[in-house]
């Protein structure tokens, strides 16, 4: 059996992965044939996302389907494919903004709150400026790059998968059995109430500073989280500006983002910014995930700023689909129409 | 009870306008949008429209509810970013009204007042209908009318603080000002209870944002300020009872026995 996937992002690399961890547990023959425009593995939105496996602190603005399904993503990023390191996640806030914190902790589970000392303790750079905190122990964090790098590398030596990059699917002919088209906002001609939400980062390096675990700043309008990278860099991102203009940071963006970064430690207004980038995060309409069936076709799409957190399970799910003919009404739709309309 | 709000001849029915920003998804905001009953929504262009109106995915969607559009100008900070966005605003919704927002100050989200009356001088020169956010300045409103402005927004409080009407007295005397002008909270409401005390006091209408989209439950609380709206107009039209210092027996004291 051939199954087709389109799309080499977080979405299409762990269905491949799935596909084929399944299909030996079950003792199936598959191949898999992963088809990418571009010349190499997450080069889409995967390129520019946070990379929290964080789905407790995601239920501060999400439903609760986005916590159920992130704990998967959390053994499968540490476990099963261990690329995530787990040193949990801290959330703090400028004192002005002590009520949105307070708020924060009040729709979120699986914390334990911190003094300075606390704070002190886990991230020394932040406790001058900050006396209260929420640390949760257990979420994890990645670079997105180099993981989806290693995801691809690891499927390159699995013999019943390939990978061809720079070429267009469209101009393949129809001869697999399954197709999984996980192609993110470029699929939007093709799926229904598909829409972007642009988001924009900025990395910067700052040698005199460490972080060593995300740290979220919530704030009214630009919750804004920095994420440490393995080449000593910092991640800062992102906004949510509801159009679909994927390539172009502002110059208010990068303010927000800057000053969010200063609040944190003022000695972050020294730091390089070696690198901005902005996409489209792939949303349905209640931004929650899909994968859409038409016949022997799945779209795995909307998970919207969620890539890393929600493409295990929604993998998962489709690997089960395409093997076992399983259903899962939570995230699945048929060629109908959404499941949902706004 | 028929009791309609007019806003440069539309007749509307519910006295609640909704800001469409911040909801966990647009299929949430929908759903809060039919809970809170509104027939009036608010929507910002000048960042979503990017380089090239690349906001469309969104504003289809708002499009979708068939409710109407009031465009705001909201992160303009200046008279000429604002009367820009007017325009584009006019064109993307086919409407004359705009919810004039010039802001002056980052901590609080305050309007910049002179700002704010220039701008609605050319935009409603140039046949706009201008709903200006404003503070609740007597003579800001003076101005904005000499302007041409036939509805006002004052701010009960900062955008997005949740904390009710800030000033009481300023806001009855903008009320009794200008009795005949359409007058609406914009800003500020976190509970249901203080968009009541708005209407209490004699206002039409209030507009809210942050507190149904922030809120645990937003549709929940879009009901909830529905029904609070509505309790506090019917209390305002059936003439609440004087306050008093002393207490007045529903029954006659004398004649009870033991007196």
């Amino acid at each position: 059996m051939l199954i087709r996937i389109i799309g080499a992002g977080a979405a299409g690399l762990t269905a491949a992965f799935e596909l084929l961890r399944q299909a030996e547990a079950l003792g199936r023959d598959i191949a898999v044939e992963i088809v990418e425009k571009a010349e190499g593995p997450g080069r889409g939105c995967s390129h520019y996302a946070g990379g929290m496996i964080a789905p407790w602190c995601e239920a501060e603005s999400t439903e609760p389907i986005v916590a159920t399904l992130g704990a998967e993503a959390l053994e499968f990023w540490t476990e099963t494919f261990p690329v995530a390191e787990k040193r949990g996640s801290l959330v703090v806030a400028p004192r002005r903004d002590r009520p949105d914190l307070i708020q924060f902790s009040r729709r979120t589970t699986h914390f334990v709150t911190l003094d300075r000392e606390g704070i002190a303790a886990l991230e020394p750079d932040l406790a001058e400026n900050f006396d209260f905190g929420l640390y949760f122990e257990a979420e994890a964090h990645l670079a997105p790059r180099e993981a989806l790098a290693k995801l691809a590398e690891a499927l390159a030596a699995k013999p019943n998968a390939t990978l061809r990059y720079g070429v267009d699917a469209t101009t393949l002919a129809d001869d697999a059995d399954w197709t999984l088209d996980c192609r993110g906002f470029a699929a939007k001609p093709d799926l229904a109430g598909l829409r972007g939400v642009k988001g924009e980062m900025i990395i910067i390096r700052a040698p005199d500073l460490n972080l060593t675990r995300p740290v979220r700043m919530v704030h009214p309008r630009h919750p804004v989280y920095l994420v440490p990278r393995p080449d000593g860099t910092i991640m800062v991102g992102a906004t949510m500006v509801e159009n679909e203009e994927r390539a172009r940071v502002t110059a208010q963006s990068v303010v927000e983002l800057v000053n969010s970064a200063f609040a944190l430690n003022p000695a972050f207004a020294l730091a390089e910014i070696v690198e901005t980038g902005s996409d489209v995060r792939p949303s349905f309409a209640d931004n929650l995930p899909r994968i859409r069936r038409e016949g022997r076709r799945l779209f795995l799409n909307g998970l919207y700023r969620h890539g890393f957190l929600l493409s295990p399970p929604l993998a998962s799910r489709a690997a089960r689909v395409v093997l076992e003919d399983a259903h899962f009404p939570e995230v699945m739709d048929e060629d109908r129409g959404q499941r949902r309309t706004a | 009870m028929n009791d309609p709000l007019n806003f440069y001849g539309v007749t509307l029915q519910s006295r609640l306008l909704v800001g469409t920003s911040q909801y966990p998804s647009p299929a949430i905001l929908a759903d809060a949008l039919a809970a809170s009953k509104t027939e009036v929504v608010t929507v910002s262009l000048r960042r979503e429209a990017g380089g090239s109106r690349a906001g469309e995915g969104f504003w289809g969607l708002i499009r979708e509810t068939g409710l109407r559009v009031l465009p705001n100008t909201a992160g303009c900070r200046t008279v000429k970013e604002a009367v820009t966005t007017a325009h584009m605003a006019r064109e993307l919704f086919a409407t004359k009204w705009i919810k004039l927002e010039v802001i002056g100050d980052d901590d609080l989200l305050a309007p910049d007042p002179f700002g704010l009356v220039e701008a609605a001088r050319i935009l409603c020169d140039e046949g706009f209908e201008v709903f200006p956010y404003m503070t609740e300045d007597l003579l800001l409103a003076d101005r904005l009318v000499e302007a041409g402005c036939r509805v006002l927004m004052p701010w009960a409080a900062p955008i997005g603080s949740g904390r009710g009407l800030n000033n009481v007295f300023g806001l009855r005397a903008l009320r009794a000002r200008y009795p005949d002008i359409p007058l609406v909270i914009d800003a500020g409401l976190g509970a249901p209870s203080q968009a009541s005390q708005a209407f209490e006091l004699g206002f039409d209408a209030v507009l809210l944002n942050t507190a149904i989209a922030k809120a645990g439950d937003p549709v929940a609380m879009a009901r909830a300020f529905a029904l609070a709206c509505e309790a506090g107009r019917t209390a305002y039209k059936a003439l609440t009872i004087e306050p008093r210092d002393m207490a007045e027996p529903s029954t006659p004291v004398l004649g009870r026995a033991f007196t």
